[in-house]
Formats: structure tokens, C-alpha cells, sequence
């Protein structure tokens, strides 16, 4: 079973839906019980981060999840969800993520060209920088969906894929059982379902 | 680098298609859930669903057919018709579209993009724009491209970017029908003005003038069409296919 963190952020219709397609059981839930019986845990989130940083703490759903991922349970982290997996998120101010994974999340207006349009939305493709069993269905450059202004930078070993907008932009990342994808694998197709699938067939 | 999109557009009326469509192993070519399903799997990089329905009851079939879509298509749904306010919003996202888009609900009530903006996000939120050119001049239709608001389109457009519109369809009335390719000059003339997405819409007849759309003008992101999707004449597959060998940035 796998458990999708219910912290008011988002509309987990599409994702619930991609699990039910790729034939897999999920529970929509905000309590810790349930998430520690969970064989996986699924982070999703859209919006800013700070909201979202603030209402994982005013729930105390952070210390259970860092402790759960600290335990080994498989963690994925989707769009807003992954940022959060960071130490500092740098959006209307510094704040501060969970901190699974090292690095920060920024604003790319900086770091790319300025004809390109922010948010950075739409298909684009994947270079795997490495090796992950979240890529066992997919290939290297295959296309997924992003909408995202902000991109995590510093995150050393642990970026698994970038995606090529005038600048590397971290795409995926993987720091032993905790995953995180900036882009929408429940937008994404066919490839997206199989990454949600090689997620889902991770040992527990 | 992200590459171009290709959405056709599905007009919805009480809950079906309105133009019937004739694709092998299609069964039912009104079925807007299974000819979703269908140019998901040809390679369409997102839908536009548009109701055209009056009644409430078609307004609940169209939601009922949304929620449906979204179970099965993995990939991201527009969904404009009948918006008019932020509870329209609400009503479609929490069935499953991923962005909105409005048209005469703007031009009635120049607030709503801001508002739904506000609550959304800018990603969530498409204006939708019918242009006709009179006398020269770019002017906005309302009420399905019936009505000349006397608006001209380039500032109108501005405007709604400016309050938080975040992808720009442009319809051509000039061009839509004519089947002699998309609007180059009035895409040309929006492209200058807005940085947030713009999708062509309106003169498709045939690949090339997708790829003449792509080519001409960089800026533009995606291109829309319906009739020549629906009547098999252009295949999405083929037409991607065809971009990528062109050398235009293609999903494939």
C-alpha cells in the first residue's frame, strides 16, 4: 500500500488516478499510523513552499516523515513535494524543508536565459545523470511534463536527471530511499505511469 | 529544451462530442472519454476540452465526462466553456483539468483572471481570445466569435497577462475554417508583447503549416486544432514525426 500525504496542498485526483491505472493501491492520509503501516510514501504539493513547509510542521507530518524516510521507508517527493525533500527553499524568503536531501530550492529566473519564458512548463526531456531503480521502465531522454518557477541547485550526488531549459535544471534526485521528481509523472504520459510503477515495485 | 505542443480540441455538448469522428477502433466517435483516450495514445501533449453546453444538466454531464477523461489520460486537460467565475474553476479543477480557460467570462467580468490567478496560479489560468481583424485593426469577439466588442486585441491580451493570465490561446476568425494555415501576422504581433506561452489556433489545413508555424515563428509554443485531428486528415503521430524531422523540438 502505498500512502499520499493529505496536508491541504494540491489536488491528488490525477495522481490517485495514475496509481489506480498502473493498478496500484493507495490511501489519501494525513495520519502518522497510517502512514507508518504504508509500504511507500508519496509527497505531492503545489503551490509555494513556505505555505507548504508551514503546514507540514503545524501538523508535525514533517518529523514523522523524516523519520519514517530516516527508517528506510521509500519516499517520493512530486513537483513541490520534492522541493520540500530540501534543507532551504527560497521562495518569498527562506525557509526551511525537511532536509532529507542536500541543497536548495531557488528561483531560475537567475540562472537562465531571460528570452526563455518562466514558469518552465511543458514537456521536456530527461538526461539521467545516473543510475535509479526509478527509471527501470524508462529510457534516458524520454519526455516528461513540468510547470515550475523554482529549481533545486546544490544538491551534489543526489541529482539523478536534469532537463535542459538554458540551464541544467535538476529533474530528479534520489538520496538512497528518498526520491523526488520536479516534474508531474502523473501528467506525463506513459512514461510517467512507469516511473510511478518502478516507485511502486521498490522493496519496502 | 521544451518542445512544441500539439492539443487537438474537443468541442462537448450535453456530454458527447459534437463532431462525430471515424478512427479505426474507435466505436463510439461521439465518446469524448474514448477519443481522448485515442490522441493520448497518438501523441497529443495535452487536450482542450470545450463545452459548448447551455443547460445545467449538460454543465454536469460535461463534469462527469471531465472526471472520467482524467481517470484514463495521463496527460494535461484544458477545459474552457461556460467559465464565468471562480466557482467554475473550482467546479472543473477538482474533476480533474489541470488549467482553465476563459473567454467572454473575462471580457463580462474583467476581474476573474486576477482573482482566479490569485487562488490558482498564473499556470492555471488560460485567456482565451477570439480576434477578427476590422479595418485594419485587431478587435476581440465575445459570445463564440459573434459579437465585436470594439476591444482591440493586442492591449486586451496584455492586459489579461498582465493580470495574471499565464498561456495565451489566440483564435483567428480570419484564418479559422479557411484551412490556409494559422494567423502568422496577429501570432507575430502577440508574441511581441506577452513572455507566458501562446498557442496558435485557427487555419490549420495541413503538416506544413504547423511546421511554416513553428518555423516563422519561434516564440509560439503549441498548436491547436479540431476538424483536421477529427476527420483523420492530419494524424498526430505523422505530424510529430514530421516536426522532429524538420528539426522543431518534438515530444515523440
Amino acid at each position: 500500500m502505498i500512502a499520499i500525504v493529505d496536508y491541504g496542498v494540491g489536488n491528488l485526483f490525477s495522481l490517485t488516478s495514475s496509481f489506480a491505472a498502473i493498478g496500484q493501491e493507495v490511501v489519501v492520509t494525513a495520519d502518522p499510523r497510517v502512514l507508518e503501516a504504508a509500504d511507500k510514501i508519496l509527497l505531492p504539493g503545489v503551490g509555494a513552499f513556505g505555505d507548504a513547509a508551514d503546514k507540514l510542521r503545524a501538523t508535525g507530518l514533517d518529523k514523522v516523515l523524516v523519520q519514517l524516510a530516516k527508517q528506510g521507508k521509500p519516499l517520493m517527493g512530486i513537483c513541490l513535494g520534492m522541493q520540500l525533500l530540501f534543507e532551504e527553499g527560497h521562495e518569498y524568503g527562506i525557509h526551511k524543508g525537511l532536509g532529507l536531501i542536500p541543497g536548495k530550492v531557488v528561483a531560475m529566473k537567475n540562472v537562465i536565459p531571460q528570452a526563455l519564458k518562466i514558469p518552465h512548463m511543458g514537456w521536456n526531456a530527461l538526461d539521467f545523470q545516473k543510475e535509479s531503480p526509478l527509471f527501470a521502465h524508462i529510457k534516458n531522454r524520454d519526455c516528461v511534463y513540468f510547470v515550475h518557477s523554482y529549481y533545486a541547485t546544490d544538491c551534489r550526488e543526489a541529482v539523478i536527471a536534469t532537463a535542459e531549459y538554458g540551464a541544467m535544471l535538476t529533474a530528479a534526485v534520489q538520496m538512497g530511499n528518498v526520491f523526488g521528481c520536479q516534474f508531474h509523472p502523473e501528467k506525463s504520459g506513459t512514461v510517467g505511469l512507469n516511473i510511478l510503477r518502478a516507485f511502486a515495485e521498490m522493496e519496502g | 529544451m521544451i518542445t512544441k505542443r500539439i492539443i487537438p480540441c474537443l468541442d462537448v455538448k450535453n456530454g458527447r462530442v459534437v463532431k462525430g469522428v471515424n478512427f479505426e477502433g474507435l466505436s463510439d466517435v461521439n465518446d469524448p472519454v474514448a477519443l481522448a483516450e485515442y490522441y493520448s495514445g497518438a501523441g497529443a501533449d495535452e487536450l482542450v476540452f470545450y463545452d459548448i453546453t447551455a443547460s445545467a444538466e449538460g454543465r454536469q454531464l460535461f463534469t462527469d465526462v471531465l472526471r472520467k477523461t482524467a481517470e484514463r489520460v495521463f496527460i494535461p486537460l484544458t477545459v474552457g466553456g461556460g467559465i464565468n467565475t471562480v466557482d467554475d474553476f473550482d467546479r472543473v479543477l477538482k474533476c480533474g483539468a489541470d488549467k482553465v480557460s476563459v473567454n467572454s467570462g473575462a471580457i463580462r467580468d474583467p476581474g476573474l483572471i486576477a482573482q482566479a490567478a490569485k487562488r490558482y496560479g498564473d499556470q492555471c489560468v488560460v485567456l482565451s481570445v477570439d480576434v477578427k481583424r476590422v479595418d485594419g485593426v485587431f478587435r476581440v469577439f465575445a459570445r463564440g466569435g459573434r459579437e465585436n466588442t470594439g476591444m482591440e486585441a493586442i492591449s486586451w491580451i496584455r492586459r489579461c497577462v498582465e493580470n495574471g493570465a499565464g498561456e495565451v490561446v489566440v483564435n483567428s476568425i480570419d484564418t479559422d475554417g479557411v484551412r490556409g494555415g494559422f494567423d502568422l501576422p496577429l501570432l507575430e504581433a502577440v508574441c511581441d508583447v506577452v513572455a507566458v506561452p501562446v498557442i496558435a489556433s485557427g487555419g490549420a489545413g495541413n503538416m506544413a503549416h504547423f511546421i511554416d508555424l513553428f518555423k516563422a515563428l519561434p516564440k509560439v509554443d503549441a498548436g491547436l486544432a479540431a476538424s483536421i485531428f477529427h476527420f483523420g486528415e492530419v494524424k498526430i503521430s505523422d505530424l510529430k514525426q514530421k516536426m522532429a524531422d524538420a528539426g522543431i523540438p518534438t515530444r515523440l
